[in-house]
């Protein structure tokens, strides 16, 4: 299969230089009261004046806007999106048909319980399965991706300590770590400390003995971490923890690798997060929705979010009643859309099917690593899971880096991995296969990987000009940060005030 | 299971390739004591037939918007979505792609997000506005965040009338910084009392958080109220719940609000049991670098064409770490799409038909209800009235006639038992509206 050249490179403006006077795509009804006068009924100071350079466009030329924009975005339906610690997997359609079920989508969320009895099902329903496929006793589905999960977990982390009068000063976060995790950590009033990984790309247990102590709050602990590996020290990770009254988190990110295999519950997690864009299948939407439920010990239930889905008899409702609750952090259930796609991927996988999915990923990354290994530079001979992290070392010495393979595979006809990250890899690349490949595409992508490690000795020129087939080249960041330029401003005669 | 694509076979041989003789053995890295050695008791797999089966059939225990009047407002709005809406978003090259890291392949969703920044700029009247938070309540909460670090002071003057789960968010999100919220005055015409936030501003007090239209639909002075956050060199942050009606008031960047954040759900989004919804945020260009969340910024390639990125990311976690000006990662990138679209589809025009479509429906159920008004200050389409009986009992009266009754308040302000907030859409007949004041009146 030639796959250069699958990127349409149709021009198209801005929607606001293809609008006009006299254009436009909507219709309404006619209005069925009287049409008094607006200053009849409201003071005319409140009301704006027109929007100068506001959308005017028809129908059709709408459609071919946004038609035509979308031709230039590589998409998993496209094809493999190795973005490792993102999940890249495909999103089945039967998920995005339910969630559009007009009986459950236009729900007013203030409704009585009695009233939206089949939505909260549907979200004790979710609730229940995933405390079986965590292992945990209780869970929240409210946070709306997975830094907001992070968050509410140290806030509940926080709670339990506070309620045990002393809510510590620190969370440790592995060098290895997401970037959310320190952020969520400081907005939840904690200082953090980095702990270091070590030569097998593991938390440097040394390190963390001699940070433990009665001030520390948690460990936030990503398992499999960004590289990959099973944090395979987990229990007696869990028990220095514990032993100092501090709680292991998880980040769930990775919860792809270990679907059926294991459960954060039986490996002595306190609470963790998951991601449903990731392991569950809901789309990533180009930046989200996402959703990011956190389960947990029953240790930490009473701290849960606000309000829970509880069942009396065969009766649905919502408990708000509970004294020591974090609070809220949506006005009102989550991302509802994204809990009816997951419960669907579920059901339609079933248990066995969860299985075979971990299972898949987990071996379609590992083919990826062998093969590969040979070409770039394995960092961390570890046995890695559901991701493999390779650095430049090698293709730099011929003055390629990181950044340039990843754009030579866009013309190669692949989205790039994950690049840079986990931060403790010179030069990372993150490759994050899921179960979605096939061994066909699989082969495909090494043989790409293989061919840009051969061009870098043999036409670097090629790899660090590219990308050559999209609809831009390499796009100058540096201007972009320097002078921001954030919208679109009107000119001429139809000119705003100036408002910058 | 047809979501994955390996054949027994080719299984086989990758796993020749590896050396191993099952899939099993890929997971020895986890210790034996912790693997799950028991199938995990979750159902077998349904077919599709049986999935669709069991959804629709818990369609059929809720009353939804759909097949029923809605009066039900306070932050979640039963608009019309136009058709064209989720044409877009079903494509694939929208809805399966994941933030644009790779700016060249992601022009699509880079230039669409970019529109959706410079229209959220243009309805709110300020400089700037990022691509998007979670939803009304979180971007409030980072707006109060923001306020702090851009005014370094610890106070936050919260208004009685920003939607009491709002206000739970935003407790939520600052309980463990040290910050203080102190509640502004309520006047008697539902906005808020001009001299009691003269009086609570001041060098520990900078940051005010004001709700328009609030939470009982009251429209709030916001320009006499930024007067006075002003003069006291402070943040004044707007939120805004129906985001509908910035296509027809005074936006609140040219009353002098330094942030707007608010809920776009009425743009576009499905009513969809509370989510996913849009956090809109925008604010001054002079607090740019202060902004939580992605933004997308307008730039040349190598060969001087137009073209967009992710940019300002030194605010970010993924640079920043700890230091960030927010956690936040993913955001909801497709319900900007969707708002972008419907935006677009409205455009100049519509949008502001539509807009007072709803003012004037909202009036003329206003005027049938006269006698029952609580607040005399102006509103757009949602209002608050005290009931002849029980909120409670006449939404039930209201439900046996397929009506969904309005927002009982005593659930959030003990003081306001008898009293519901109405809310009036496009979506509601005349005839709808009379049948409701019938049932209201007893």
């Amino acid at each position: 299969m030639n796959r250069t050249n699958i990127v349409v490179n149709l021009n198209e403006p801005l929607v606001f230089e293809q609008s006009a006077p006299g254009k436009s795509a909507y219709s309404l009804p006619p209005l069925d009261v009287e049409e008094v006068a607006l200053d009849q009924i409201v003071d005319p100071k409140l009301i704006r004046s027109d929007i100068p350079g506001f959308p005017e466009i028809s129908e059709v030329e709408l459609i071919r806007h946004y038609t035509r924009l979308s031709t230039w975005n590589y998409h998993v339906d496209l094809g493999l999106y190795p973005l490792g610690s993102c999940t890249m997997k495909y999103n089945p359609k039967l998920n995005e048909r339910v969630a559009r079920i007009p009986g459950l989508a236009t729900v007013h969320p203030l409704l009585n319980a009695p009233l939206a009895q089949g939505n909260l099902k549907i979200l004790y329903r979710l609730q229940e399965l995933l405390k079986e496929i965590t292992g945990m006793a209780g869970v929240t589905l409210q946070p709306a991706a997975g830094s907001q999960g992070e968050l509410t977990g140290i806030l509940m982390v926080r709670a339990y300590h506070a309620a045990r009068n002393k809510p510590r000063k620190y969370v440790l976060i592995p060098d290895s770590a997401h970037g959310t995790n320190p952020a969520s950590a400081t907005i939840s009033g904690y200082e953090v400390k980095a702990i270091p990984s070590d030569q097998t790309g593991q938390i440097d247990l040394t390190s963390l003995k001699e940070k433990m102590s009665d001030e520390v709050a948690c460990l936030m602990l990503t398992n499999p971490n960004t590289l990959g590996i099973f944090e395979s020290r987990i229990q007696e990770i869990g028990r220095i923890v514990h032993e100092a009254g501090a709680l292991l988190y998880m980040d769930g990110a990775n919860f792809n690798a270990l679907l059926g295999q294991t459960r954060p519950g039986d490996m002595g997690i306190d609470v963790l997060h998951l991601n449903l864009h990731k392991t569950f299948s809901t789309p990533h939407g180009g930046g989200g929705p996402g959703s990011g439920p956190v389960a947990c010990q029953e240790s930490l239930i009473p701290f849960l979010p606000v309000p829970i889905v509880a069942k009396d008899g065969d009766k649905f409702r919502l408990d708000f009643d509970r004294p020591q609750t974090i609070g809220r952090l949506h006005a009102f259930f989550g991302n509802f859309g994204m809990m009816v796609r997951a419960l669907a991927y579920i059901l339609s996988c079933g248990g066995d099917g969860l299985k075979q999915i971990s299972e898949t990923a987990v071996l379609n990354a590992n083919y990826i690593r062998k093969r590969l290994a040979d070409h770039y530079d394995l960092p961390y001979d570890t046995p890695s899971l559901h991701e493999v992290v390779f650095s430049d070392k090698r293709q730099e010495r011929q003055g390629v880096k990181t950044l340039d393979i990843a754009k030579r595979l866009i013309d190669l006809g692949f989205h790039p991995p994950t690049v840079y990250f986990p931060l403790i890899v010179h030069g990372a690349l993150m490759i994050e296969p899921t179960e979605s490949a096939g061994k066909g595409e699989l082969d495909e992508f090494i043989e790409a990987m293989i061919q840009i490690h051969r061009e870098t000795v043999e036409e670097p020129a090629k790899v660090t000009g590219a990308p050559t087939s999209a609809k831009v080249a390499r796009l100058d960041e540096t201007r972009a940060a320097r002078t921001p330029v954030l919208r679109w401003k009107a000119r001429g005669k139809d000119e705003e005030k100036d408002e910058g | 299971m047809r979501y994955i694509s390996l054949t027994p076979e080719e299984r086989k041989q990758m796993l020749d390739v590896l050396g191993l003789g099952s899939a099993d053995e890929l997971f020895r890295s986890i210790p034996a004591a912790v693997r799950l050695t028991r199938p995990l008791d979750v159902p077998s797999a349904m077919s599709e037939t049986e999935v669709v089966n069991y959804f629709e059939t818990l369609a059929r225990e809720n009353t939804s918007a759909q097949s029923n009047a809605c009066f039900l407002g306070a932050g979640a709005y039963n608009h019309f979505v136009p058709t064209v809406i989720d044409s877009i978003i079903s494509r694939s090259e929208f809805y399966t792609a994941y933030t644009p890291y790779q700016p060249e392949i992601s022009q699509g969703t880079l230039q669409s997000i970019f529109e959706y920044q410079t229209m959220i700029s243009q309805l709110t009247g300020l400089d700037v506005a990022n691509a998007s938070l979670y939803d009304g309540s979180s971007a409030t909460a980072e707006a109060a965040l923001m306020a702090a670090r851009v005014t370094g002071r610890k106070c936050i003057l919260v208004s009685p009338s920003l939607h009491p789960e709002y206000r739970r968010v935003l407790e939520t999100y600052v309980r463990n910084l040290n910050f203080q919220l102190e509640e502004l005055r309520q006047a008697p015409d539902g906005r808020i009392d001009r001299d009691s936030l003269e009086a609570q501003i001041g060098e520990n007090c900078g940051s005010v958080i004001i709700q328009s239209p609030n939470f009982f639909g009251v429209v709030e002075d916001i320009a006499a109220l930024a007067q006075v956050v002003k003069a006291a060199g402070g943040v004044l942050v707007v939120a805004v719940t129906e985001a509908l009606s910035l296509g027809l008031l005074q936006p609140p960047g040219d009353l002098g609000a330094d942030i707007v954040a608010g809920e776009g759900q009425s743009f576009g989004i499905p009513l969809g049991f509370g989510g996913p919804y849009l956090g809109l945020f925008a604010c001054r260009d002079q607090y740019k670098r202060q902004m939580p969340g992605r933004v997308v910024g307008e730039t040349v390639d190598s060969q001087g064409r137009r073209g967009f990125v992710l940019t300002l990311s030194t605010r970010e976690q993924h640079i920043r770490r700890e230091k960030a000006t927010s956690n936040i990662c993913t955001n909801q990138g497709l319900c900007a799409l969707m708002c972008a679209v419907f935006l677009a589809t409205l455009g100049r025009k519509g949008l502001r038909e539509l807009a007072e479509q709803n003012l004037r429906k909202a009036h003329y159920l206003r005027s049938l209800l006269a006698d029952h008004l609580v607040f005399s200050g102006p509103f757009f389409n949602e209002f608050t009235v005290r009931c002849p009986e029980s909120p409670e009992r006449i939404n039930e009266r209201l439900a046996e006639q397929g009506i969904i009754g309005g927002l009982p308040l005593g659930r959030y302000y003990a003081e306001r038992a008898d009293q519901m907030v109405v809310c009036v859409t496009e979506q509601v007949s005349r005839t709808q509206m009379d049948e409701f004041a019938r049932i209201f009146k007893g």
